[in-house]
């Protein structure tokens, strides 16, 4: 066991726990976070998608010792982001969300994109969010979310 | 008089002798590049092992496993070799393997690049000359001369990582290469010796 300070939505947070369990466990059962959701456990589906220093991570392959001193930012702090809260809208205009399991891993990879694409193509789309499996086939709706979030942000509102 | 008749003395002296080292020189630097050339061969076993190609790659994606099987959840290259906002290398690879989950990791996790393929388009390892082709062409390699090449295969954390590669998510050890990185570096340094011989052929 060992002791971890990590920064998770901007608040520093003390985890004592094995230093190879998952960050995706850290943040379920230790800090009680369970919007970040475990799907396959071996990085195939996306469902556990964090931010770690801004880069989309899986969260259930990363054990908490190799997070570092990196911040976490997970769904239940994406809509702080200007970027985040434009997704997250964009989302329900939409109404994408079927059972809505994989939808947090599927937001935080979409913000993920638009912060580095702000007018993604469907490639760029394709490419970015191939590794996040929705069982639902919302796929549809998730681009057609993803573009209008890109146009609402061009147009300043993120 | 008698000087003339030393120089002349002295020249065919001169003759002989580097006539003889002529000869010898050209049989030495056949010997040296056989040399080379089979030490080039240890290498390029080394280069096309799943732990080193399945990142050398001429298509839009990683390979993983000692099958050489695309890479999981449609990982694509990316700019740079690094993937895609979204789901970037470092979205799963750290600055270590993480045995508990099985996923390698090492500094600067990325894809080489498409200059440095070592595969045709349909997966299949390019034969040892074209290889050799790539490898010592600086317009390819980041202009890297022998010297360059030894220290690359001495020194650099993604090279040195294939002879660390860590635990699969079974819990069983990664296959390394088939001979030690020690070895690789002496084979890479008796080829850089020999001026980086490559041999005939596509």
């Amino acid at each position: 066991m060992a002791t971890y300070q990590i920064t998770v939505n901007g608040k520093r947070r003390e985890v004592t726990t094995d230093p190879s369990t998952p960050l995706l466990w850290v943040l379920r059962e230790d800090l009680k976070m369970t919007g970040t959701k475990f799907g396959c456990g071996v990085s195939a589906c996306g469902a556990c998608t964090v931010h770690l220093a801004g880069v989309a991570a899986r969260s259930c392959v990363i054990p908490i010792s190799h997070v570092g001193d990196r911040p976490i930012v997970t769904i239940e702090g994406i809509g702080q982001d200007s970027i985040g809260r434009v997704v997250q809208a964009a989302w329900v205009d939409t109404d994408v969300v079927q059972c809505g399991y994989c939808q947090s891993g599927q937001i935080m990879a979409a913000v993920a994109l638009l912060k580095h694409t702000p007018k993604p193509t469907d490639q760029n789309i394709d490419e970015s969010m191939g590794g996040n499996i929705c069982r639902c086939a919302t796929y549809t709706r998730i681009r057609e979310a993803i573009k209008n979030a890109a146009a609402q942000i061009r147009k300043g509102d993120a | 008089m008698p000087g003339i008749r030393a120089g002349v003395l002295t020249s065919v002296f001169a003759m002989t002798v580097f006539g003889i080292s002529a000869l010898e020189r050209a049989e030495a630097d056949s010997a040296t590049t056989a040399q080379g050339l089979a030490a080039w061969e240890q290498v390029y076993s080394v280069l096309i092992h799943p732990r080193c190609i399945n990142c050398h790659t001429a298509t839009s994606y990683p390979q993983q496993g000692d099958d050489r099987r695309r890479h999981v959840a449609n990982v694509v290259r990316g700019r740079g070799g690094r993937g895609v906002p979204g789901l970037n290398c470092a979205s799963c690879h750290q600055e270590t393997n993480a045995d508990s989950t099985g996923v390698p990791g090492g500094h600067n996790w990325h894809l080489a690049p498409l200059s440095m393929r070592w595969q045709d388009v349909n997966d299949q390892p390019l034969s040892s000359a074209a290889v050799c082709r790539a490898v010592t062409d600086r317009s390819k390699n980041h202009n890297l001369d022998g010297p360059g090449l030894l220290k690359h295969h001495e020194e650099e954390a993604l090279v040195k990582w294939a002879w660390d590669p860590g635990r699969r998510p079974d819990g069983t050890m990664r296959t390394p290469p088939p001979m030690t990185h020690e070895q690789f570096v002496a084979a890479t340094r008796r080829w850089v010796e020999a001026g980086t011989p490559c041999p005939p052929g596509r």
